[in-house]
């Protein structure tokens, strides 16, 4: 009998609208307005690399040592360095293939002196594939997204 | 089924896939129809292949690391920790405790996104539509969580072989802890969409029913295996990292239907909360990193087949060492693959409608399938 009365009026179904209701609320809400608004990301997001340079100096923290290079599944970093007249190694050119990348970071463990990093900046999509192709420039400068103002 | 039988003038064959979005990725499933009722069926695979194994010849064991949440793409977390666990194995390395309740409370944070996902996607493919906003909610807390310790959301790469690369972020412990009190509300709220509504009840009950005896047969493992009712969890059975110390129940199903298997998702959850809750309790300062060399190279000759419990089953991984920095074969033992040989014998005599259901029960995923 109990159980009919539960078929007739639905108690099961209102059970779950109700709750279902209850979410109704604008506070509630869990919308992210994406261009508008940006998430945050966290501190250690493996995004967009970045090859650092001194900030007092200016000179690039990169040794050349290659070990980002042997360090990469995907092997897209390719170190470029020259010796100078102290036999000493000096970079000339790094260029990253993003297109290739799965940002697993491991580049960023093997640097030893803290130059190769992987940043928060996470848009970083391209036109073509050519423009995925980062020089030691891009590198350094880090990719500037478009702002998006109402 | 097979090429040269012939069709009765009632009997139909069509193809249920890939591109079917039922089939959670790229299954095609040929299924072999009396009208609604299905006759047979045979499951076409490979859309997915990347050749993941024999990437991994070409790899340094570290380097082949990453490769591995991208196989199981919605359990990253534990795909990486079998891969670690099972060269450690071979390199006989042991880890400290901090990296054990770091690694088990991640994994266990895994399993319940992936059983979330799977909530909300499974309901999705029956009809109900609201879970799956709240699942993915909760899901997204999780993975924010993932975001702050190690950097990324799905394709963790969370650990290295013989330890941890990050130390815990300062609020770890907070965010898990309100994590875990929020959720277990938020469970009874599934259930109060799900459990005893009476669609889903009748979508689900007496369905797909896979006896104890069938599934053992068929090698099937996690929570399809704990449905028929056989208590089997490797993290009781052979006990890795830190679970013997653990206490948790394993919840088994009675009928082996469709919806026990929900249900025992929906208590492993609960359990795997309740492990959490431990880990977090025993999780003291301490290094992170045991004794592993900058260049890991196993002797040659040896191997090692490491099985963990997957969100989805056995994921176990064969590592074979030749002396060199690469390993000379890997083999993976992908839960969701096997689990899929069981959907013949769960379809027959069902109606299409049901085997969305049923393909939904399994909990597939096509990355792990194809490799």
């Amino acid at each position: 009998m109990n159980d009919m009365l539960r078929k007739i009026f639905l108690t099961d179904l209102l059970k779950g609208l109700r709750l279902t209701f209850s979410y109704q609320r604008p506070e509630a809400t869990y919308t992210e307005q994406y261009p508008l608004e940006r998430p945050p990301v966290a501190e250690r997001y493996r995004g967009a690399p970045r090859l650092n340079n001194h900030p007092a100096t200016g000179e690039t923290l990169c040794i050349a040592c290659n070990l980002c290079a042997l360090a990469c599944p995907e092997n897209l970093i390719v170190v470029g360095w020259e010796r100078t007249a102290d036999r000493k190694k000096k970079l000339t050119t790094f260029t990253y293939d993003l297109s290739r990348c799965m940002f697993c970071g491991l580049c960023e463990d093997a640097c030893p002196v803290d130059a190769l990093e992987l940043t928060q900046d996470f848009e970083i999509a391209r036109y073509s594939r050519d423009g995925l192709i980062w020089d030691r420039q891009m590198l350094e400068e880090g990719p500037e997204p478009t702002r998006y103002t109402r | 089924m097979t090429e040269t039988t012939f069709l009765d003038a009632n009997e139909l064959v069509i193809n249920m896939g890939p591109q079917h979005p039922a089939t959670h990725g790229v299954l095609r499933v040929k299924l072999k129809l009396s009208g609604e009722r299905v006759l047979g069926s045979e499951c076409v695979i490979g859309y997915l292949h990347r050749g993941v194994e024999k990437i991994a010849e070409n790899r340094t064991y570290a380097q082949f690391a990453p490769y591995t949440d991208r196989m199981d793409y919605v359990a990253g977390v534990t795909n990486g920790m079998g891969y670690c666990e099972a060269v450690e194995k071979l390199l006989g390395v042991e880890l400290p405790p901090r990296a054990q309740w770091t690694r088990m409370t991640l994994a266990e944070l895994q399993r319940i996104a992936s059983h979330l996902l799977w909530l909300g996607t499974h309901a999705l493919d029956l009809g109900a539509i609201t879970p799956l906003f709240y699942t993915f909610r909760e899901r997204e807390e999780i993975l924010s969580i993932f975001e702050n310790y190690c950097g990324a959301r799905l394709t963790t790469h969370a650990f290295r072989i013989g330890g941890l690369q990050y130390d815990l972020y300062d609020e770890f412990e907070n965010d898990i802890r309100k994590f875990c009190d929020d959720f277990l509300l938020k469970i009874d709220e599934y259930e109060q969409l799900l459990t005893t509504n009476r669609i889903w009840m009748g979508r689900t009950q007496g369905v797909g029913i896979l006896s104890a005896e069938d599934a053992i047969a068929l090698g099937v493992t996690g929570p399809v295996l704990r449905g028929s009712g056989v208590r089997w969890d490797l993290r009781k059975a052979q006990p890795y990292e830190a679970y013997d110390k653990v206490e948790f129940d394993v919840p088994i199903g009675e009928h082996g239907d469709t919806y026990d298997r929900y249900l025992v998702r929906i208590r492993e959850m609960r359990q795997s909360v309740r492990i959490i809750r431990q880990c977090l309790e025993r999780l003291e300062p301490g290094p992170i990193f045991g004794k592993v060399g900058k260049v890991i190279k196993p002797p040659a000759g040896t191997e090692v087949y490491h099985s963990i419990e997957g969100p989805k089953g056995e994921l176990g991984y064969y590592v074979v060492s030749d002396g060199t920095v690469n390993p000379y074969r890997v083999r993976i033992r992908p839960p969701s693959f096997v689990n899929l040989q069981a959907l013949d014998k769960m379809i027959r005599g069902h109606l299409v409608a049901d085997v969305v259901a049923i393909i939904g029960t399994i909990d597939i995923v096509l990355g792990e399938v194809d490799r």
